[in-house]
């Protein structure tokens, strides 16, 4: 894709992350453009999650998590956010194992819309949309008042998906959602993202590098901290990647 | 190498195994014998020959007047009620107060030493609570309010309600501890403030155990004597404003058990005063006991 002259949603420069003495994330530097799917991969404790972490200013509720560098978006540094919660509201993110809200199926996809003033119909038809879109509606159309936290793990991740989505966000991090979820639901998710990445920047972390491969634009592999490599999709699973061990990894030859 | 024998592991487990048993037999022995004891010295005579029209309506309590002796035990009741109310005015909104400060706010240094405060302040023996009562308190309310006696509910509801604060709290910020970090987190994510949070998704997933850590301040109150004795006035009274002077319950059986003859009826009517604070704080205690039980279970 033309992904040079796409406008920068997400600037990383120098970005370093800590957690006491253990560095979780060393100088990463990289671009997001607008509207594409980031993928990131890379095998456990390379920094995937803490790189996620930084870009909505999470590092904020972990006592020892500190972050240096920085995390330009739309532009401007996260850091500089006077309004944090403004920033975390145009963020959308899904953990990887799902945390339903202790409230009802209904209450769980209206919070974020709440925060924002929306009420009545209008709230109505947002929890309705973003239920259909993570692929939930049908199984919860009857049962919006029950507790989100009754829903079988795959559906507590589309729950949150939904959540996600409900805040219209800009920016949707995504970390490893495809864990709770079976197969085919995955296909359904993905194909949602697909449609989504037209209104929206997703970045994808993912330990299925053939989901990265079959969603992400452009691809970075993290690896023990380090940022190896950042490229074309299509490059870094072509054997045209620019480092061996990028290429090792996608191939399933450690991690 | 598998073969069946008798070790020494094997033989530790058992004596553990038993030396646990009998402790935790004789502590439920111990329960059973005091309750026996209290049931057996007043039980028969409160269900027999306790007149339940005076003593539940009547405030007139002169166990001592002759030839008629008079057990209402009316004005003992709204004593102890009114104190233990006033209390919970002070302590729960102080306690909550407290517990989400330490629960979500505070941090590092800050947090451990308002910990350690707390349960300093729960160590305070009553009687030490009932001399502020006395000496600063009573002198304050007279100064302060201009009213001839300072020995009433408000200084024993303000006592009572300080002394309940430190379990109150504790238990409270507990509840806002099993909270799941995750719920926050979430929360915060999606760029709601901290008192939203607190105020959506913390204090409703906590309010089981909220709940229960208020019912057992109140039971605190309740069952507490010495500081109520020492800062209530101990006048026989039913109450109309909270500068009244109230007698509690216990205060009642602490003062005058010691004089009474054993087996007398002042006796046996004091046993049936504590047989009546034993069921309402049996009662306060398990359902406390079955909301914390309702949180544990519900996270499972
Ligand atoms: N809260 C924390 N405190 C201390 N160290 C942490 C914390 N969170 C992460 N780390 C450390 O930071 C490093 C990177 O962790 P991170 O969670 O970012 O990895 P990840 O790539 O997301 O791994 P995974 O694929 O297992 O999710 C690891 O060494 C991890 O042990
Ligand atoms: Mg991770």
């Amino acid at each position: 894709m033309a992904a040079t002259t796409a406008t920068e949603k997400l600037k990383v420069r120098d970005l370093t992350i800590r957690y006491g003495d253990t560095v979780a994330l060393n100088g990463a530097s990289f671009e997001v453009y607008e509207n594409e799917i980031f993928g990131v991969i890379g095998p456990a404790n390379s920094g995937k999650t803490s790189f996620l972490r930084a870009i909505n200013r999470m590092d904020e509720m972990t006592s020892n998590m500190h972050v240096s560098g920085e995390v330009l978006f739309n532009g401007k540094d996260v850091s500089h956010w006077r309004n944090l919660y403004a920033l975390r509201s145009r963020i959308g993110v899904v953990f990887p194992l799902p945390v339903g809200l202790p409230m009802s199926i209904y209450e769980n996809v209206a919070f974020a819309p709440k925060l924002r003033g929306v009420r009545g119909a209008e709230l109505d038809e947002i929890v309705e949309r973003c239920l259909t879109r993570a692929a939930l509606w049908d199984e919860v159309k009857d049962r919006l008042k029950s507790l989100g936290s009754l829903l079988s793990g795959g559906q507590q991740q589309r729950l949150t998906i939904a959540r996600a989505l409900s805040q219209e966000p800009e920016l949707l991090l995504l970390d490893e959602f495809s864990i709770a979820v079976d197969p085919v639901t995955t296909m359904r998710i993905e194909d949602v993202l697909k449609e989504l990445k037209e209104e929206m920047t997703i970045i994808l972390v993912t330990n299925l590098v053939q989901q990265a491969r079959r969603l992400a634009d452009r691809t970075a592999f993290f690896l023990n901290g380090e940022v190896v490599e950042v490229g074309d999709t299509a490059e870094l699973f072509t054997r045209n990647a620019q480092d061996q061990r990028t290429t090792d990894y996608v191939e399933g030859r450690f991690g | 190498m598998l073969e069946d024998r008798i070790d020494l592991a094997w033989v530790v487990d058992r004596i553990t195994q038993g030396v646990v048993f009998v402790g935790g037999v004789s502590a439920i022995l111990f329960v059973i014998a005091i309750f026996v004891f209290i049931a057996q010295q007043g039980l028969g005579f409160a269900i027999f020959e306790l007149d339940k029209g005076v003593f539940f309506t009547s405030p007139a309590w002169r166990p001592t007047s002759e030839p008629e002796p008079q057990f209402g035990a009316l004005a003992l009741m709204a004593g102890t009620a009114s104190v233990t109310g006033f209390a919970m005015l002070v302590s729960v909104p102080f306690s909550l107060g407290a517990a989400i400060y330490i629960g979500e706010f505070a941090t590092g240094r800050t947090r451990e030493f308002l910990k350690v405060l707390v349960e300093l302040l729960a160590a305070i023996p009553s009687v030490v609570w009932g001399f502020i009562g006395l000496t600063i308190m009573n002198p304050l309310i007279i100064e302060v309010f201009d009213v001839p006696v300072g020995l009433t509910i408000l200084n024993a509801g303000v006592i009572l309600g300080l002394m309940a604060a430190p379990i109150m709290t504790t238990i409270a910020e507990d509840a806002l501890k099993a909270v799941p970090e995750g719920y926050r987190e979430a929360a915060e994510a999606m760029g709601a403030t901290r008192w939203q949070v607190i105020r959506q998704v913390v204090l409703p997933s906590a309010k089981n155990g909220l709940v229960a850590a208020v019912l057992l301040g109140v039971g605190r109150g309740f069952g507490e004597t010495m500081a109520v004795l020492m800062a209530s006035g101990h006048a026989i009274n039913l109450p109309t404003s909270p500068f009244d002077s109230v007698r509690a319950l216990t205060a009642t059986i602490a003062a005058e058990l010691g004089e009474t003859a054993r087996g007398s009826e002042h006796y046996k009517v004091l046993f049936s005063l504590g047989i009546l604070l034993f069921i309402v704080t049996f009662v306060i205690n398990l359902l406390a006991d079955v909301l914390v039980r309702g949180r544990k279970g519900k996270r499972a």
